[in-house]
């Protein structure tokens, strides 16, 4: 009998602050299960082996800053028969992104003493700007559980399930009453893409879009709302702007509010 | 390793595994004598001190954040204690110990992190901690499971463990009756235990001998082991406020290596993190935490960095203790924030993260918008003591199989638990790739 090979887990990490890889590491229940399962071929944030590609499933964590990561992302993709992206970064570009709002060289000198030592790109560009993604999964950072079901469906062969709706469906759903109708706090909930589960009304305080933009959002009618709760054109030009600020609906509405 | 006929001996390590963000290590040995060691980060800048610029400084602490999946609680305490600073509040009382509270969670879940999954592999000769738990099952699951302790107590006051999302300026969004803390209270008493064997099987790992003159740095406060407040002092001799920080330390750009390494002004490279902490904060250890510390052979002072990991467990341990001391006495804090009104002012604050002191410096103006601001990260201020660590380990080691010493020299980089994505805002090394 041959014995079947697990398929090879391959995680790569761009411009990010590790967090949604650790979300991997952070599942201690399960991630031994996961790793009976799944061979993590390459990982250094958890290993020192690195077994060749090319790779069956490949997370991407990160955005694409440099003229070198823009050469190893297509690289990574040569090797990977999945590609799938993990989290704002990846997926939107990342905080990082705020760069491409501003004149980048400014940033450098703000930052570096010397300045013509770094070598960096104009933007912060998403994974999908670059190359074929098969996935992508929301959030910054990304919840562990829905990371656990992009696996399980891949070692299924089939779609994650992983709902593209609002926030506001998730808040209903865990029965937490809303801070923006009945608190007067200002919450991006309406227009954020589902994932999170609703924590930050649980705790009493608005939605900031961590997970980015559901399908198509009603941004402009959110900042009615917000105008409506007292904030400024520059406040919601700020709240568009946090971390998925160059995914499409909120990079154009943010543009409506920057004066 | 390659060695060359002229008697080079090159050790590089492309990507170095097991330590957080990208860095890899190059150096160079000629005729018995090391003549160059770099560590290499590669880790693209990210800029947050530009674009904090022209925020509000209210949306500070979940931009900082960012920095930082691996502690975020660190980025979030500095950021609203330099901004409550520069507003001139102080937050007193029940909201403070919450505070603490949280960071023991994240003391926790970082330290075991490192512990189990990062450090311990090195020790007894395994590539991670998957394959360790072939052998050490039981070993690697206390350690998931106590990992887990530090997580559950970030999600529970945090509300989620990465980026958590319930702390603000002035306190927190919301806070929780005594009640609902109780499930914490029966874990923690588990995790303490589970925290104190830890101490005990680190302490039998076999150590390199491996002894440095260090200049110790940390928080030292009057009546606690440090987390958010106290001054900044040495094992040679500094005792400051720190809003003096800057006179003291600066940032160095090395032109070979396009770092900026983070130096004491008089003495230059200087030591943070936990063992830091500990050698210069033993006596405000629990009691509990103290015996542990003696009992596995560190009775007060530590110079081995290959050690770092016992200091740890013992961090893991107080961080326990001091957890549930904290949920027994707990009182809800009413109310859950200090309400601030923005003024222009500077303000300073330094915590101890996990891998060592964070200091953070904003200016903002009467609107509360952000003018300036400034973070040095602890691997920032570790980078040039780990590299002096390298030159004495690799000349007193070079008789080491090539495969070994490649592997100690990583290893006596992971002492520090170096965090390569915090450190990267500042850190831009040339690619030297042979």
């Amino acid at each position: 009998m041959t014995k079947i090979e697990k398929p090879k887990l391959a995680v790569w990490k761009f411009a990010s602050c590790d967090g949604c890889q650790l979300s991997l590491l952070d599942c201690e229940d399960e991630l031994l299960s996961v790793a009976g399962e799944i061979e993590i071929a390459h990982f250094p944030e958890a290993t020192r082996q690195v077994i060749k590609g090319p790779y069956d499933l490949s997370l991407v964590e990160g955005s694409i800053t440099t003229p070198e990561d823009a050469k190893r992302i297509q690289e990574v993709r040569r090797v990977s028969k999945t590609l799938i992206t993990i989290g704002a970064c990846a997926t939107a570009g990342g905080v990082q992104a705020l760069r491409n709002f501003k004149d980048v060289k400014e940033f450098v000198s703000i930052v570096y003493a010397n300045p013509a030592y770094i070598d960096t790109l104009n933007h912060s560009t998403p994974i999908a700007e670059h190359v074929a993604v098969d996935f992508e999964l929301r959030g910054c950072p990304i919840n562990k559980m829905q990371l656990l079901e992009v696996i399980s469906a891949f070692l299924a062969n089939r779609k994650p399930n992983t709902p593209a709706h609002s926030t506001c469906i998730e808040c209903k759903r865990r029965g937490t009453v809303c801070v923006m109708v009945a608190g007067g706090t200002p919450c991006l909930g309406p227009v954020t893409h589902a994932g999170c589960g609703a924590i930050c009304p649980s705790y009493q305080r608005g939605c900031y879009g961590c997970f980015g933009p559901m399908e198509t959002p009603n941004t402009l009618s959110m900042s009615e709302g917000w105008k409506t709760s007292g904030a400024s054109e520059d406040e919601i030009a700020r709240v568009f702007r946090t971390f998925n600020a160059w995914a499409e609906p909120f990079r154009k509405e943010s543009e409506t509010h920057d004066k | 390793m390659t060695n060359k006929k002229d008697g080079t001996k090159i050790i590089k390590v492309d990507t170095l595994a097991r330590v957080e963000g990208e860095g890899g290590l190059y150096i160079k040995v000629k005729d018995n004598a090391v003549q160059e060691v770099r560590l290499k980060i590669f880790e693209p800048p990210r800029f947050f001190e530009a674009f904090l610029r022209d925020r509000d400084f209210r949306e500070v602490p979940d931009i900082t954040a960012r920095i930082c999946g691996i502690c975020p609680v660190a980025y979030q305490m500095s950021s609203v204690h330099a901004m409550e600073d520069a507003l001139g509040v102080k937050v007193e009382g029940p909201l403070r110990d919450l505070r603490r509270l949280l960071y023991c969670g994240e003391w926790i879940e970082s330290h075991v992190l490192h512990i189990f999954m990062l450090h311990a592999p090195d020790f007894l000769g395994y590539e991670d901690a998957i394959k360790m738990a072939k052998d050490h099952g039981e070993i690697v699951e206390r350690g998931l499971k106590l990992k887990k302790a530090g997580n559950d107590l970030m999600i529970k006051i945090g509300g989620r463990e990465i980026h958590p999302i319930n702390v603000r300026v002035g306190g927190f969004y919301k806070v929780f009756k005594k009640q609902q803390l109780n499930d914490l209270v029966e874990q923690f008493k588990w995790a303490r235990d589970a925290a104190l064997e830890t101490v005990r099987w680190t302490a039998k790992l076999p150590f390199q001998e491996f002894e440095q003159d260090y200049e110790f740095v940390a928080l030292r406060h009057p009546d606690e082991y440090p987390f958010n407040e106290g001054r900044l002092v040495s094992s040679k001799g500094l005792d400051i406020d720190i809003s003096q920080f800057d006179q003291h330390f600066e940032e160095e750009h090395v032109e070979h290596s396009n770092a900026l390494h983070s130096v004491l002004k008089e003495r230059g490279a200087y030591f943070v993190g936990p063992m830091a902490r500990f050698n210069l904060n033993f006596d405000q250890l629990s009691p509990i935490a103290k015996e542990a510390a003696k009992q596995a052979g560190l009775p007060g002072i530590c110079k081995n960095p290959f050690k770092s990991i016992i200091i740890r467990s013992v961090e893991v341990l107080y961080a326990c203790d001091e957890a549930l001391r904290i949920l027994e006495n707990y009182e809800m804090p009413d109310p859950p924030f200090i309400e601030i009104e923005p003024k222009a002012g500077t303000g300073f604050a330094c915590t101890e993260a996990p891998r060592g002191i964070l200091y953070h410096r904003y200016t903002i103006d009467d609107a509360g918008k952000v003018l300036d601001a400034q973070i040095v990260p602890p691997t920032s201020q570790n980078q040039k003591t780990i590299e002096n660590d390298l030159w004495h380990f690799v000349a007193k080691y070079l008789d080491l199989s090539d495969e070994k010493l490649t592997w100690q020299c990583e290893q006596a980089i992971r002492n520090y638990d170096p965090c390569i994505s915090c450190a990267t805002h500042f850190l831009k090394l040339e690619m030297d790739r042979e």
